[in-house]
Formats: structure tokens, C-alpha cells, sequence
């Protein structure tokens, strides 16, 4: 086996020369800010990385990173992305998406990536709002809200991503937020990490028309009780003092209780790689918005045959059975006949 | 056992109709191809349901085969059918339409009961009421004959029952005196791992033949000389296997890998199959969750640098239209292909048409030119599909490549090329930087054009120093940076239209055939109409009518020279499937007074049509 030498690389290098155009405070800068500087860590050359995004703020990401990039139309990126990843296995493809972008106008799109487990990282910008649009409610948005598009309040029931991602057969699915760089990088590498379709749902704060929806889990004074940090084989335990948990009630349901109500041994101790996603799907329902404790990190991180290994085996398996393609004998090969 | 004379024909047409269930297709396909390894030239015209399974009996459900079997060369699968074989009521009352007087007709008798003859819609049993008396009728019991032969096998009756169209192919390939072997040898090959169902079919095929033979029915039999072709190997292709062929053929010739993504369609789907089964040319075919995501992993493939194909039908194109606007923004090469069918919406799923012309056309928003090429034949099908490759990777462009259910569907011996003298396609990938900054360093821009074919560099992933992003937002010319500079704006809309405007000075000039050069009509088409038009313009000719014909390959751009031939014609007549989308083009681009000759009935035009349109015309000169 040769070894092949990464060159060591700086942010700078991962950065591309065109003037980064969101709206001042925007989340997308941290977000940009946490993969720029993660990429010189992964291992990876940057011409073999490829951003492939959709359309809405969030589509913009590959105008700003130094690998090749591809800024494509509204919710296709994941189909886009698949029929890269599937016939280039050696790339490393990115697909940087929105809420709207991702569950509404492309939601077809992501849970088939999702469920065939191509190799993708697929990154959601989570802001519960649509953005380059200027202001309408979003598949993510709570129910009521109150924007251009619904003056008396939105009627819509939102989709719960992770939720989503889980019930689409992922096999391997996180939430981050943009206010924790230390926290989205770790989520970026082992997604990156994960062979197949890794799903991240990042919280980002959209300040000119959502802004502060996610003050309230992910304000620095507001984590510690709001925020519940999963850590694979550790109980899942959160609060200021690790004083609450998340234990299963005698009909099944999760909750969070005091751990000094039922003991630490019946708090559930986290474990990403269970097969059956039973429970990573009540862990991503224990919050139906950022009003109330939320689990964050990896929720589900199991190994399913890759999509494109399977395809690409499929055509080298076929090719050693059958020898290369010939033209010739391929046009023979229904019944023919020789007129001399 | 009578000793019958042999009569011979030039031609015969014969067309197969029965319940969906009854296997016409099969039974049309195989005589087919017992006819052409006799020699014969032929044509075929699978004309079917929608549906999988109409309600048995009715005229819904009738699904027929139509072959034309001569002993010269002949360019469509005939007008009107000389023989039709009918398995039931509805096969006859639903074709009866195109019978002639004085033709035959070989009716299974044993479907004549009273309710399968209300069931098709008859007043009265046609087989005694005297409404057939102006033609031949033999009437066959093909049921119970069948189910007799199937007794021997061990066969329930209503299970051989289902083998009654092998009586009837047998019958007919005793008639025509076509050879048994190649067909017996198929039903062991297809039914080999089920003997019993094997024995009965072969038993029915037996049965029908000796049928012919013994009955005393039939004054003579008929034979058809095998026509005279060219020395070589031939098949009797399907034009959707051919332009399957020809997109495997392209990649080779490219030296590319094909990523086909599609979603299922009538009647494009055979080239998914084909396409499937073929994995040792390095194909990669992917089933997409829909027509968005079928051309978007094509597009996605192609950034990658495969050839990337995306197959469908018109309204999966009507989908697909978003992306093809991408497609041209990034000008990466894609190949689009489009089996036509009968529209508008879900319109007429299994019958032929060519109305989505215009839809290729001009189907994208904002200024969005692409190449269109489109296939003549069943077998020109594959050098089609070459050419749409070629002018996709050359030019960097999605190409949109039309074919329909005719096209697709019917078959015709094609004597197929030598593959050692393809030639090649030169997909030219950028290594390394193509321009010097001010400051002396060397710089990849994906949007400086190659200054002949306006071109841009294909720079797939994976090459250090070639790192680049593209979108579909406007770019600036040479950077390929986001632009919306307004000027820079106007500036790209003109060089993509330029670029596939440039096509034309790589193309063919359009050939016309103008026999005696002295014609002042001239018939030009495109697409499947060419066979019809052949036929239509060689019956004028035979009678002493003067006309010209060309057929378009390219629809966008026109071959260089098409204003001047449309120029030296007094008229100009458009044969089409649709309601004049070509003579509209040609009208708006060289001010031609071009006629349009219209049909939208899902079946290809009569050569009669042609002749008598061309006659009008002729007549108002």
C-alpha cells in the first residue's frame, strides 16, 4: 500500500477569492468559518472536494470555498450530487442545503439519498425561515408564525428534520448549531467521516427576518439547560449541574425527568450505532422546537452498503464475468444473419 | 394431403390483433423474425393499449402487430394490412377500420359467441350477417384446436387456451411459408425450464401449421421472396435498441463512461432496460426517484466527466426543463433523450407522435438554445444517438435527441456498420491552466471559449489547480465568476447562441433526392415521417409526378444550405405529427410558405396520405 502525502494546508488555502455576500451577523458566516478551517484537518485534497448546493442563502457556500463547486437549482442538489458521487467514488461531495431548499421544494431528493445511502455529506441550514426570498414561512417554521406570506399566521404543521432524516432510512444523522464552532466541526468530521449519506441539521440564525429563533437553546447562558448533548455510550444527561436526563417511561415514551427522581441507572445511556432506529427517533421527538430542551449531536451513526460501492462493484463484477464491452458482438448479440 | 400451388407475392402486410392478454406483440415479433432470416426486407408497427390489461373482449383492450414483409426495399410497415388475423371480435371490429375490400381476413371463429360479439360492440355475429361477405374469411377454430393440442401436453383446457397465438403463428407461417425451426428453437429457448408449457406451445405452433396444411381451406400458399440486400450481418432492430446501441457506441468512441439516470416511461423504458444488461461497457444506470433527479445525476455525472444520459418521454421532458436551463448555464455535455409520444398531459402513452418539437425547442425559460437531432428510422436510431453524443461533448451542451413510439417500438433489418471505422470523439478534458494573470500567475478559467466551436474547457473534478465553481447564476465571460453586470449579461446570452447557432458549420448540408432535378414541390420532414414521405414521393414518381424530398437530422440549427433548397422550390409541404411545428420554424426563419400536411392519430402517416397531399399540391402549381 503507498501512502499518499496530504499536503498540510491553512484555512486561507481552503477560501476562495469571491467576496462572501451574506447579510452581516448572518449564521452562514460561522457556519463557512467552522468547515474552512476544519478542512485542513480532514485529510483531504481540495481537488477532490466538491460543494454542490442548491438555491437560498445557504446555496451560496461554494462560491466561498478553493475546492471545485457546483451552484446548481432549487432542492436538485442531492440528485445532482448522487450522479457525481456514484460515478466519481474517488471525490469527496459536499452538498451544502436549506430548510426550504431541503424539505420542501428538494424534499424528494434528500430522503431517496437519504434511503439509498449515497456517499454525501449533506449539510441543512436550519433557519426556519426562507431567507433569499425575503421573509416567508418555511417547512421547518412553527405553526402560527407570522410573516409576509402568512399575515394571520402560518398553518402549516413543520417538518421535525432529524425526524425526517431517521424515518428516510439514514444511517447517520446529527444536529449542530452555528453558535459552537468546537460542536459543528465535530459533527462535519464524522460525517465525513461515515461512508454513505451523512445528514447534519445545522441551527442558523438568520438575523434580518428570523432572528433569535434559536436564542433560546443556543444563547451561551441558555445552554447548559437547554441544549442536550448526546455522547455515544454516555448517559444522556444535561443542565448546569448534569442534574436532568432522558429515561424511558414504563409505556415506552422518553421524557426528560430529574435524575435524582428516577437514578442515573434509568437514564438511557446514548448509542448511535443501534441497527433499529426506534430510539434515535423518540430522541429526535423529545422537542418539537428550539422552546424546549433539544437533543443535539449524533443521533444515528450505523453502516449500510454504500450506494455508489454497490453501483460501481455491479459494472467491475459484470466487466470480470463478461470481459470488457465489444461493440461488435454487443450488435450480434439478438439473432442475426449474414447476407453474402 | 392436397398439393397446393405457391403463389408469389411482392409484398404482404399483415397485422395481429387480439385481447392485450393474447400475445399479438409475441406472436407479430416472432414472424418477424422468421421473415427476416428468410431475407425479406420488413417494417413493423406495434400498435397497443395503455393499459396492461384492458377488460378482456373489448375494444379498449385490442392490441395488434403490424408487419410488411418484401421482397424489395420498402420504407414502412404498409397502409393498410393485406391479411388480418383476428383473435377475437374486438381485433376485428377495431381493425376492420384499415381492411380494404378484398383482403382476407383469418379469424379465430371459436371467439365468436354471443357475448364476446356484444361485448366488441356488434349489433349482429359479422361472421353470419353478410357484413364480411366483400372479403376473404377463414374462419379457423383456434380455441378448441388449441385446447385439443394442449390435451396431449397434459394441459388444462383453459391453460392451453393461452397458447392459441402459436396457433395462429403457426397457421400464418404456413401460409406464407415461412421456416419453423427458427421459432420452435425460440419457444424452447424461451420455455425451456417450463416443459409443459413448452410442449403445449409447441404442440399449438404445430397444430396451426398442420392446420394449413390439411384443412383444405386455403386454395394456395404464399410466398415472399427474400429482397436483395447488401452483403453483410443484419438485425431486425428496434429503434430503441439501436439508439441504446448508439449511445454505447458514442461512449466508446469518447472513451467516456455513460451514466444513464432515468425514471420509467412509456415508451422510452426499453432503453433503461437495454442500457441495465449492458454493465461490462462500464455503464452506470441509475433509476431515479423521478424525471428531475433522472437528468439532475446525469448532469451530476457529467460534471463528474461521464457521458451522461438522461431518457424520457414528452412529459418527463416537460419536467426536466429546469435542469436543461442549468445544463446550458454550466454548458457541460448532456444527451437528452426524448421518445415522443401523443400529448398534451398523460395524452396517449403507447401511440406515436411528434409534438414535442417546439417543446425542445423553446421549453426553458430565459435564452436557452440547445442542439436538437432526430432519428428517421428504427435503426438510424443509432447513428442518431452517435450524433447527438458527438455535438454534445464537442460543443459542451446538452443535446436533446427525438425519436417516438413509432421509431421506438417498430423494427426494420439493419445491416449493421463496422465498428472498427466509428471514429472517435475527443472529450478533451482541461489539464491545466488556461490564462496568466496580470502578475504572471498561470489561472484556470472555466469560461474562456475555444474560438472555433465557442466551447468551453470541461475541467471535471480532480485535477489540483483546475478548482472552480460554476451555477447556474449568470457568469461573467472567460472567469465563469457570478456576474450580473448587465452588459456581461447581454454578452452570454449572444455567445451561447452563437455557439449552437457555430453547429451548423459542422453538420452535413441537407441532400435532397429531386430525381429528375427538375421539381418545383419539395417535401421535407424530420423524424419518423421519413418512411411514410419515402413511400408517398416514390408512388407520385411512378405515376409521373415530379417532387423533391428531404428529411431534416438537425432541428437546431438547420444545416447551413436549408434556405437555399427551400428557395429553389415553388412549394414546400411539412408531412407531421403534430399541428405544424416545423413548418412554423421554417416559416418564421426563412419566410418560406410552408404547407403543413397534419396527423394526430397516433399512428404514422399512409403513404397514400403523402401521395394524395403531395397530388393537391402538385395540382395547385
Amino acid at each position: 500500500m503507498t501512502t499518499v502525502e496530504i499536503p498540510l494546508t491553512t484555512r486561507k488555502d481552503w477560501s476562495s477569492d469571491q467576496e462572501v455576500k451574506w447579510c452581516p451577523g448572518c449564521g452562514d458566516y460561522s457556519i463557512l468559518a467552522a468547515v474552512q478551517m476544519l478542512m485542513p484537518d480532514l485529510g483531504v485534497r481540495r481537488e477532490k472536494t466538491v460543494f454542490v448546493s442548491g438555491i437560498g442563502c445557504a446555496a451560496r457556500f461554494p462560491y466561498y470555498m478553493s475546492t471545485y463547486g457546483l451552484h446548481s437549482i432549487h432542492g436538485r442538489a442531492p440528485a445532482i450530487a448522487t450522479g457525481l458521487a456514484t460515478s466519481r467514488p474517488d471525490l469527496d461531495v459536499w452538498v451544502v442545503s436549506g430548510d426550504g431548499d431541503s424539505l420542501s421544494i428538494g424534499g424528494n431528493h434528500l430522503i431517496h439519498a437519504l434511503r439509498r445511502n449515497v456517499n454525501l455529506n449533506i449539510l441543512m441550514f436550519n433557519n426556519q425561515i426562507y431567507g433569499l426570498t425575503k421573509g416567508q414561512y418555511s417547512p421547518t417554521s412553527e405553526e402560527g408564525k407570522i410573516t409576509k406570506s402568512t399575515p394571520f399566521g402560518s398553518l402549516d404543521h413543520p417538518f421535525n428534520p432529524i425526524s425526517v432524516a431517521i424515518g428516510a432510512e439514514a444511517t447517520f444523522v446529527a444536529r449542530t448549531h452555528d453558535m459552537d464552532r468546537a460542536h459543528m466541526q465535530e459533527m462535519f468530521r464524522r460525517a465525513h467521516e461515515h461512508k454513505g449519506a451523512a445528514f447534519v441539521e445545522v441551527y442558523q440564525n438568520c438575523n434580518v427576518f428570523n432572528d433569535g429563533a434559536f436564542e433560546g437553546i443556543t444563547g451561551k447562558d441558555n445552554r447548559a439547560e437547554m441544549l442536550i448533548n448526546l455522547r455515544h455510550g454516555e448517559p444522556i444527561l444535561f443542565g448546569s449541574d448534569f442534574d436532568k436526563g432522558v429515561t424511558r417511561r414504563a409505556n415506552g415514551e422518553l421524557a426528560v425527568v430529574p435524575v435524582a427522581e428516577v437514578g442515573l441507572d434509568n437514564i438511557i445511556v446514548h448509542d448511535v450505532h443501534r441497527e433499529d432506529p426506534a430510539l434515535a427517533f423518540a430522541l429526535s421527538r423529545l422537542s418539537t422546537g428550539p422552546t424546549m430542551p433539544t437533543p443535539i449531536g449524533v443521533f444515528r451513526d450505523v453502516q449500510r452498503a454504500e450506494y455508489g460501492e454497490m453501483l460501481n462493484a455491479q459494472v467491475e463484477d459484470t466487466k470480470a464475468k463478461r470481459g470488457d464491452g465489444d461493440l461488435h458482438a454487443l450488435l450480434r448479440s439478438n439473432s442475426f444473419w449474414t447476407v453474402d | 394431403m392436397t398439393t397446393r400451388q405457391t403463389e408469389q407475392l411482392d409484398r404482404v402486410v399483415i397485422r395481429f390483433a387480439g385481447d392485450s392478454g393474447d400475445g399479438m406483440q409475441l406472436t407479430g415479433d416472432r414472424f418477424t423474425a422468421s421473415s427476416a432470416t428468410l431475407g425479406n426486407d420488413l417494417a413493423t408497427f406495434p400498435d397497443f393499449p395503455a393499459e396492461i390489461r384492458a377488460p378482456a373482449g373489448t375494444l379498449a383492450g385490442v392490441s395488434a402487430f403490424q408487419v410488411a414483409i418484401s421482397d424489395h426495399d420498402i420504407s414502412t410497415p404498409g397502409d393498410a394490412p393485406t391479411v388480418l388475423v383476428a383473435m377475437n371480435p374486438a381485433g376485428l371490429k377495431a381493425n376492420m377500420g384499415v381492411m380494404e375490400r378484398g383482403t382476407t381476413l383469418i379469424i379465430n371463429a371459436d371467439a365468436f359467441d354471443e357475448r364476446s360479439i356484444t361485448k366488441a360492440g356488434y349489433a349482429s355475429n359479422p361472421l353470419t350477417d353478410g357484413s364480411l361477405n366483400q372479403y376473404t374469411v377463414y374462419e379457423v377454430p383456434m380455441t378448441s384446436i388449441t385446447q385439443e393440442a394442449g390435451k396431449e401436453a397434459g394441459v388444462k383446457p383453459r391453460d392451453a387456451e393461452r397458447s392459441k397465438n402459436f396457433f395462429a403463428l403457426g397457421l400464418v407461417s404456413w401460409l406464407y411459408t415461412r421456416p419453423t425451426d427458427a421459432t420452435l428453437e425460440w419457444i424452447h429457448a424461451k420455455f425451456g425450464g417450463k416443459p409443459q408449457v413448452e410442449d403445449a406451445n409447441t404442440r399449438a405452433f404445430r397444430a396451426g401449421y398442420d392446420f394449413g396444411e390439411t384443412a383444405e381451406l386455403f386454395d394456395a400458399r404464399y410466398e415472399v421472396r427474400p429482397s436483395v440486400f447488401a452483403p453483410g450481418d443484419y438485425v431486425n432492430v428496434s429503434g430503441n435498441t439501436a439508439l441504446s446501441w448508439g449511445l454505447i457506441a458514442a461512449a466508446k468512441m469518447a472513451d467516456l463512461p455513460m451514466f444513464l439516470g432515468s425514471y420509467p416511461i412509456t415508451p422510452a423504458s426499453d432503453i433503461l432496460h437495454e442500457l441495465s444488461k449492458r454493465k461490462e461497457f462500464g455503464i452506470r444506470t441509475f433509476q431515479a426517484e423521478d424525471e428531475i433527479a433522472g437528468i439532475g445525476s446525469a448532469l451530476g455525472a457529467a460534471y463528474g466527466g461521464s457521458l451522461g444520459v438522461t431518457t424520457t418521454s414528452g412529459p418527463g421532458l416537460a419536467l426536466k426543463g429546469e435542469t436543461l436551463g442549468l445544463a446550458v448555464s454550466l454548458e457541460l455535455p448532456l444527451v437528452v433523450v426524448n421518445i415522443q409520444r401523443g400529448g398534451p398531459s398523460t395524452g396517449l402513452p403507447t401511440k406515436t407522435e411528434q409534438s414535442d418539437l417546439l417543446q425542445a425547442m423553446y421549453g426553458r425559460h430565459g435564452e436557452a438554445p440547445l442542439p436538437i437531432v432526430a432519428a428517421k428510422s428504427p435503426s438510424d436510431c443509432f447513428e442518431a444517438a452517435i450524433e447527438a453524443c458527438r455535438i454534445a461533448v464537442k460543443y459542451r451542451t446538452p443535446v436533446i435527441l427525438l425519436s417516438d413510439g413509432y421509431l421506438g417500438n417498430g423494427t426494420e433489418p439493419w445491416k449493421l456498420p463496422d465498428t472498427s471505422t466509428l471514429g472517435t470523439i475527443e472529450a478533451n478534458f482541461a489539464t491545466k491552466p488556461n490564462h496568466v494573470k496580470e502578475d504572471g500567475s498561470e489561472v484556470f478559467w472555466p469560461y474562456l471559449r475555444n474560438e472555433e466551436t465557442l466551447a468551453r474547457p470541461w475541467a471535471p473534478p480532480g485535477v489540483a489547480g483546475l478548482e472552480h465553481r460554476i451555477g447556474g447564476l449568470e457568469k461573467a465571460d472567460g472567469t465563469g465568476n457570478v456576474s450580473y453586470d448587465n452588459v456581461n449579461h447581454e454578452k452570454m446570452v449572444h455567445l451561447r447562441q452563437a455557439k449552437v447557432d457555430g453547429i451548423a458549420n459542422d453538420i452535413a448540408d441537407l441532400e435532397v433526392d429531386d430525381a429528375d432535378g427538375d421539381a418545383r414541390l419539395l417535401v421535407i420532414g424530420w423524424g419518423s415521417t421519413w418512411g411514410s414521405i419515402a413511400a408517398g414521393v416514390q408512388r407520385t414518381r411512378a405515376k409521373g409526378g415530379k417532387v423533391a424530398q428531404a428529411h431534416l437530422r438537425h432541428l437546431n440549427p438547420f444545416p447551413k444550405n436549408l434556405g437555399e433548397v427551400l428557395s429553389k422550390y415553388d412549394r414546400v409541404l411539412v408531412p407531421e405529427m403534430n399541428l405544424g411545428q416545423l413548418s412554423r420554424m421554417l416559416r418564421a426563419e426563412f419566410l418560406v410558405d410552408a404547407q403543413s400536411l397534419s396527423k394526430m392519430q397516433g399512428s404514422p402517416f399512409r403513404a397514400a396520405e403523402i401521395e394524395a397531399a403531395i397530388a393537391e399540391q402538385l395540382g395547385a402549381l
